[in-house]
């Protein structure tokens, strides 16, 4: 009962800290005390917490390394803008239009988290890793070939697979809207996410990883990481618990995606490379493997860390690299850890839990 | 000391099939019966006709010398490894064909050799992982805490706590099983393949690395879950006293090939035996 308290507690104070954060945020920005480019970067800092918590759970919790994270998030933006601009008519109502574009780039990423998961997650080893990584790449290609326009008769879509035609070639009406030009991406977006919603959709995903890892199927996950012969030998069906984290991971990076697409006026698919990636790997890795509030951390400084140094310049990413490398040796000393045990007596417990 | 306790052994009678089982558990179906099992690696036949008879509540040995096939035996029991050769019945349904789990499903739970636990979980978590098939909450209702949540996880809970009291282990519940002492974690492997409310319970080797005085209290133990839990228990071990104290039917494997099977006495007496354990008398 003791455990349960104490996972208890920790949950509940990441719910309290990301909610007094967002309080205190949004409170600025209403004000007016924030720079543009703080206040720019509320939104996209959400979608990249809900990134980093969803890809925790399966490189934390799951224990498979996926390398193509992005790629999830590239469907459920594409997937909720075109949902989004080819509602405007019939939802008026910004919020609840931006639910149901939401809920699209999410069913949009489970359906390629299926697909994607099935075939990969009965293999043993790094092949999650390669495929994901493939994966990535692809589907910032297919995108690039993908032509989607909306007019009185509904939704256009053309694949572009030779690399000749052009939007005109939808043959849209005169009052139709095209919605993704190909390798140009998707133009014209109106912009409707906001950061209460960002705020709304990190609560979720809290909820969600929090809950599901407290529950006996995240305990299954779990033990299927630590151990998979043992896990098999108590009755556990390895490939539906890691297929089922991958899956709501994909869902949440979807649902990521589409808030992170509609909150600029365009958006072009080599935005969700490779390198995207990484980045929220580095977050999750960052803050710690199977560490929730440590990957929400992480991802906020690291997200806002580029900014802050633009005094370097032209040397900022490599101050950024060196911040990286000096953080990953301070969190791996042991002497920093019985430093900090003395200093805080529950740091010890924290650790125990991660 | 432990010699001295034969009042857990029942009779035992032999069956057509050149097997003997407890007297007591001849009008049931026999848990496990293995019917001309085997299998090749490449080309060297790791076990080959390998035929054994275990009643419904024997506590049955196998022994042999290193290398002898026994991991294999229970690998091949629990599918890690399909048999190349020959039929495996639970309980008089066969089970061709089964996975890993399914076999678990089917009651049959083991412990390894090489101890294979949740690491980086607690004592109580190990053992909540092994009851997951008695929770009947769904994923959805426990990313939403229904009501059926918190029961479910209460009596699983509880359930854990009556277990891990059979060893006593009732305060190590909230430790990180990887930082239990090595006999502790041999105990915890037992418990939790307890949970999964097995009906033939595997022990690998289960006092290896243990001493005298904890191995004589975890013969008591075995021969406590037998009769708790009315299941029937299949070692492998080395330690002789422990064997020839509480095991039933003894099966000798060698080379891949069971050389005798009988009761402690039938086995101590046996010259093939004697010849695979301490080599051929000049």
């Amino acid at each position: 009962m003791k455990n349960l308290k104490k996972t208890t507690k920790v949950d509940l104070a990441t719910y309290i800290g990301v909610t007094v954060a967002f309080l205190i945020m949004y409170a600025l920005q209403t004000g007016g005390h924030l720079t543009s480019s703080i206040s720019g970067q509320l939104v996209p800092i959400c979608c990249f917490i809900v990134m980093a918590v969803s890809l925790n759970l399966v490189v934390g919790i799951s224990g498979e390394l996926s390398l193509g994270h992005a790629g999830f998030m590239s469907v459920g933006a594409f997937g909720g803008i075109i949902a989004a601009q080819s509602l405007a008519e019939t939802i008026p109502s910004t919020p609840l239009r931006l639910v149901v574009a939401l809920a699209v780039g999410a069913l949009c990423a489970v359906v390629v988290g299926f697909v994607v998961g099935v075939p990969v997650l009965r293999l043993r080893g790094d092949y999650l890793a390669i495929v994901t990584l493939a994966f990535g790449q692809i589907i910032k290609d297919l995108i690039n070939c993908l032509l989607v326009g909306y007019d009185s008769h509904g939704l256009h879509i053309m694949f572009n697979i030779s690399g000749l035609k052009s939007i005109n070639d939808l043959h849209l009406e005169e009052t139709g809207k095209a919605i993704i030009k190909g390798a140009q991406g998707a133009v014209g977006v109106t912009k409707i996410s906001s950061f209460p919603a960002g705020f709304i959709l990190v609560m979720l995903t809290l909820v969600i990883v929090l809950n599901l890892i407290r529950s006996r199927t995240g305990r299954a996950i779990m033990a299927i990481r630590d151990n998979r012969i043992a896990a098999e030998s108590v009755g556990l069906n390895i490939t539906k618990y890691k297929l089922m984290a991958f899956v709501i991971s994909a869902a949440l990076a979807g649902a990521a995606g589409a808030l992170y697409g509609l909150n600029y006026g365009s958006l072009v698919a080599s935005r969700f490379d490779f390198n995207t990636s990484i980045l929220v790997l580095v977050y999750v890795v960052l803050g710690g493997l199977g560490n929730i509030w440590g990957s929400i951390i992480a991802t906020v400084v690291l997200y806002m860390l580029p900014e802050a140094l633009r005094q370097f310049s032209d040397y900022r990413m490599l101050v950024y690299a060196i911040v990286l490398i000096l953080v990953m040796l301070a969190t791996n000393n042991d002497q920093l850890k019985a430093l900090l045990g003395k200093i805080i007596p529950h740091r010890k417990e924290a650790a125990g839990n991660e | 000391m432990n010699e001295k306790r034969p009042s857990h052994k029942g009779k035992m009678v032999p069956l057509p099939t050149n097997s003997i089982i407890p007297e007591r558990d001849l009008a049931v179906t026999p848990i496990l019966e293995c019917r001309h099992l085997g299998i090749d690696f490449g080309g060297l036949r790791a076990v080959d006709d390998f035929n054994l008879t275990i009643g419904r509540t024997e506590i049955a040995g196998l022994i042999g010398p290193n290398g002898a096939g026994k991991t294999t035996v229970f690998n091949l029991l629990t599918k890690v490894y399909q048999p190349t050769r020959g039929t495996i019945l639970l309980d008089g349904v066969d089970t061709a064909g089964k996975t890993t789990a399914q076999i678990n499903h089917m009651g049959v739970a083991r412990t390894f050799q090489n101890i294979r636990l949740f690491g980086n979980m607690s004592v109580m978590e190990n053992i909540l992982v092994g009851l997951h098939g008695e929770m009947n909450y769904s994923t959805l209702s426990g990313v939403l805490r229904l009501p059926s949540f918190f029961r479910s996880e209460r009596i699983a809970r509880e359930r854990a706590m009556e277990l891990l009291s059979i060893f006593n282990m009732e305060d190590t519940a909230e430790a990180l099983a990887g930082s239990l002492p090595y006999g502790a974690q041999r105990r915890l492997e037992i418990l939790r393949a307890l949970a999964t409310n097995p009906s033939l319970l595997l022990l690998d080797e289960p006092a290896a690395g243990m001493n005298p005085s904890e191995t004589a209290e975890l013969m008591e133990n075995i021969v406590k879950i037998r009769d708790t839990f009315h299941i029937a228990v299949m070692l492998i071990e080395h330690d002789m006293n422990l064997v020839m104290g509480i095991c039933e039917g003894i099966c000798v494997l060698n080379f891949g090939q069971v050389i005798a099977k009988g009761t402690a006495e039938d086995i101590q007496s046996n010259p093939v035996v004697i010849e695979a354990y301490l080599g051929k008398q000049q």
